[in-house]
């Protein structure tokens, strides 16, 4: 709890505390500290002075939000057009069903969590699934398995 | 001489040097297109072989150009010959190359793609005379792939800013009257002329305007957008301070879609370049014309993409389009006159301003002038990002330059969940704005996502109504609920349990939401299934009275089954099923249990692409058997 206080501060001082900041203060949050908790929506809500569901009412209409804590590693499947016709349903399926869990939650191991994406930009060479920050193109069922090898 | 004047000289004189330089340059692709083919690990190899044998050469990094399906793309310039480029290069062809090159001077010609020289060079094909590449004209992409993106330098030797040079030296009514004159209409969609927009906005009462750069590129299965940003970001950023005079904006946004980090880090780096070479804050270049940039990420929301719907994503609120008018050029971001244009439309001006609006208009025809990219991805033999002319035929862009289809064509659908599907009896089809929206359909941003008989159109246009009711902000009745109802019969179509009269409630919704929507998104989202429906009725009809999907995608209406003439026995599909569906000893021939397998298409992927297997697996429906 403490620690949280600590980092939230440390993003806030980055940013006047104009309502226009909200969306760049949640996204700084998310990326510092994995996902949009309660007690930080609580403190962004005092800093900008907005009300809480104000907060919460913007966050949740973005995809990009997330209020669930995050895995070691993130798995995001492109489910876009192009992969779509590739089969990028049927890989987030196989994905689904190896790790034992469903589009946006973490598995209990905190190994990985999943989610699904509207396109990655790399349609040419679909299906595509993102790892952290690596794009695998070409992906197929068979691949899965030993794409998520390295992942620790 | 002032300091912009010596960067120019400078900038030339070191890309001159540069190419004819002594020890040999390596380009490697690593636009997020080149990474997902895994260029990386390239690079680490090209950069440890180097090392290893202590070979001294130049490394550079460059941006996608358009072949993406021959990537990892890696170009090598040494010897004094022309730059010839290698595809599909993985790490272990990288090091081949390197050797058989730097070290032989000779080459694998079957990795050969071309090369960049004027004159023939040995028997290699040039690669501006590709089949992919010859029939496109490429202005905007002009530098894509050829330039380091992370150096302004290179953008300045190939006459980069000389567009916002030109016209600072014109008026702000000129620069207007060029653009207008040369007849570029928005690439982001709707086309709307650029030149009536800007004068609007100009006229437009306010002493604060503001020029947003629209980066938000959320038609799935489009790149264009990003592929340019990173591969030529300053030549999207010399248009929006063209832009920005010529409104007499200070202050302008890029929003730009967080899914493209990439494209943002090299915004970032090209926004500084610009401030330490005059191009941004004060006084720009001596003149009286001062701006500002910043980037503004989007937070994944397709909505946003629409002006009004950006602008309050920019104001920090959630991102829901309201009614105009007024429209933003009059009331804008924080209620100022404010001029949005895409990615590509400003990438263009720059060009119109060095050129001429008159040299502009020799390419495309009458009302449709210029050039436009588009993403040609699906089913196509060669996907990837090209430019032509506007008024060239779907077929020419499908065939000629994308290669044709593996399996019979059957559709193309352009304009993204916006758009529509059209049928191979269309193909003459030119892309103008007006074509295609007479054929049902719309020009959109520019994805071109090719189906061919392996593609189902009714579970296509299943995909889009649900992307589209997910995406669908909620304010407006029509396209929340309508889309919601429009998603269920088409769900219950695809599932084998429609009725023919959905057909008829279908078209009904559609009619409802298309007119009552409150934006653009709601407006078009009936578009794929209108299209599908005045196109390929009889596949809705197959669906539903036959229980028959054509192109065996449906998955309640197809089962996977084991070709006993085929199957070697070989249990490669044994060992991945997850269900246990599939048994049988060794070398005998194996059996599927059709209760127990979930068509996760395992077994089919090895049975294929293994080489032991006898591609015995296949795919039947469950009623035509
Ligand atoms: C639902 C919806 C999504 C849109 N998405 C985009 C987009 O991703 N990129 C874009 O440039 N324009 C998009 N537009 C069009 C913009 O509203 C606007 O017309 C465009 O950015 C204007 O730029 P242009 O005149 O240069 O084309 C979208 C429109 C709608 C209705
Ligand atoms: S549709 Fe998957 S990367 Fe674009």
């Amino acid at each position: 709890m403490e620690d949280l206080n600590i980092k939230i501060k440390e993003i806030f001082r980055n940013f006047s505390n104009d309502p226009g900041n909200l969306i760049p203060i949640l996204q700084k949050v998310q990326k510092e500290l994995g996902y949009i908790s309660l007690p930080a929506i609580e403190e962004i809500s005092c800093f900008l002075k907005l009300t809480e569901s104000e907060i919460y009412g913007v966050a949740s209409f973005y995809s990009q939000f997330r209020f669930n804590p995050r895995g070691r590693h993130s798995i995001t499947v492109c489910l876009g057009t192009a992969c779509h016709v590739r089969g990028g349903s049927i890989l987030m399926e196989a994905f689904e069903r190896d790790l034992e869990i469903k589009t946006g939650e973490c598995t209990l191991d905190k190994r990985f969590d999943l989610d699904g994406v509207a396109c990655l930009g790399c349609c040419a060479l679909a299906p595509v699934v993102k790892i952290d920050n690596d794009i695998y193109g070409n992906m197929s069922v068979i691949k899965l398995k030993e794409t998520l090898e390295p992942y620790e | 001489m002032n300091n912009f004047d010596k960067l120019i000289t400078k900038s030339k004189k070191d890309w001159d040097n540069l190419n004819n330089s002594e020890i040999p340059i390596i380009y490697l692709g690593t636009a997020s297109c080149g990474r997902a083919a895994g260029a990386e690990k390239v690079k680490e190899t090209v950069l440890s072989y180097l090392k290893k044998h202590k070979i001294q050469a130049h490394f550079i990094e460059v941006g996608c150009i358009g072949t993406c399906y021959l990537e990892p793309l890696m170009d090598i310039s040494a010897f004094g010959n022309p730059r010839i480029s290698f595809g599909n290069v993985d790490p272990k062809w990288a090091e081949r190359i390197l050797e058989k090159y730097l070290l032989e001077k000779d080459f694998f010609k079957q990795k050969v793609v071309g090369h960049f020289g004027e004159k023939p060079f040995n028997d290699l094909p040039s690669f501006f005379d590709l089949p992919m590449i010859k029939p496109q004209v490429r202005i905007v992409l002009k530098n894509c792939g050829l330039i380091d993106p992370e150096n302004i330098n290179h953008y300045i030797a190939q006459d980069g800013y000389m567009g916002l040079k030109r016209a600072l030296e014109l008026s702000q009514n000129a620069v207007i009257e060029e653009i207008t004159n040369s007849g570029l209409r928005g690439r982001g969609g709707a086309g709307f002329p650029t030149g009536k927009k800007w004068k609007i906005c100009r006229e437009a009462k306010g002493n604060i305007k503001y020029m947003i750069c629209n980066a938000d590129e959320g038609d799935p299965g489009a790149f264009m957008n990003r592929s340019l940003l990173e591969g030529d970001p300053h030549a999207v950023l010399e248009g929006l301070l063209i832009a920005a005079y010529a409104i007499g904006a200070s202050e302008g946004y890029i929003y730009i879609r967080a899914e493209y980090p990439l494209a943002i880090h090299r915004l970032n780096i090209a926004i500084e370049q610009m401030k330490n070479a005059g191009l941004l804050g004060k006084n720009i270049l001596g003149s009286n014309f001062s701006f500002n940039i910043k980037i503004k990420e989007g937070a994944g929301a397709f909505v946003c993409g629409e002006e009004t719907a950006l602008i309050a994503s920019i104001e920090g609120k959630r991102g829901m389009p309201r009614t105009r008018p007024p429209f933003p050029v009059i009331s804008g971001l924080h209620g100022k006159p404010t001029t949005i244009n895409n990615v590509e439309t400003l990438g263009t001006v720059p060009h119109i301003i060095r050129n001429g609006s008159t040299w502009y208009k020799q390419y495309g025809v009458e009302g449709n002038y210029g050039t436009k990219t588009f993403s040609l991805v699906g089913k196509v033999k060669r996907t990837g990002l090209i430019e032509v002319p506007l008024g060239t035929s779907l077929k020419k862009i499908i065939y000629d330059i994308g290669g044709g289809t593996l399996k019979p064509f059957k559709a193309v659908q352009t304009g993204g969940p916006s758009g529509g599907c059209i049928p191979k009896e269309l193909l003459d089809t030119t892309v103008t704005y007006e074509s295609l929206t007479a054929a049902g359909s719309i020009m959109g941003s520019g994805g071109l996502i090719v189906m061919d008989t392996d593609t189902c159109v009714v579970d296509v246009a299943r995909y889009f109504l649900d992307f589209i009711q997910k995406e669908s902000c909620g304010k407006c009745t029509p396209c929340r609920v309508g889309t919601r109802h429009m998603v269920e019969i088409l769900e219950k179509i695809c599932d084998g349990q429609g009725d023919v009269e959905d057909l008829n409630r279908l078209e009904s919704l559609a009619k409802i939401v298309k007119s009552a929507s409150l934006c653009g998104l709601g407006q078009t989202a009936p578009n794929p299934v209108l299209t599908t429906l005045r196109y390929f009725r009889n596949e809705y009809i197959e669906h539903i009275v036959n229980k028959y999907c054509p192109a065996l995608v449906c998955r309640s209406l197809i089962e996977f089954y084991v070709v006993p003439d085929n199957c070697t026995g070989c249990q490669r599909c044994v060992s991945v099923c997850p269900t246990g569906a599939i048994t049988g000893p060794r070398s005998e021939v194996h059996n599927l249990d059709t209760t127990k397998c979930i068509k996760c298409r395992a077994c089919l992927e090895i049975c294929r692409f293994d080489a032991i297997a006898g591609n015995a697996i296949i795919i039947r429906s469950k009623e035509a058997k």
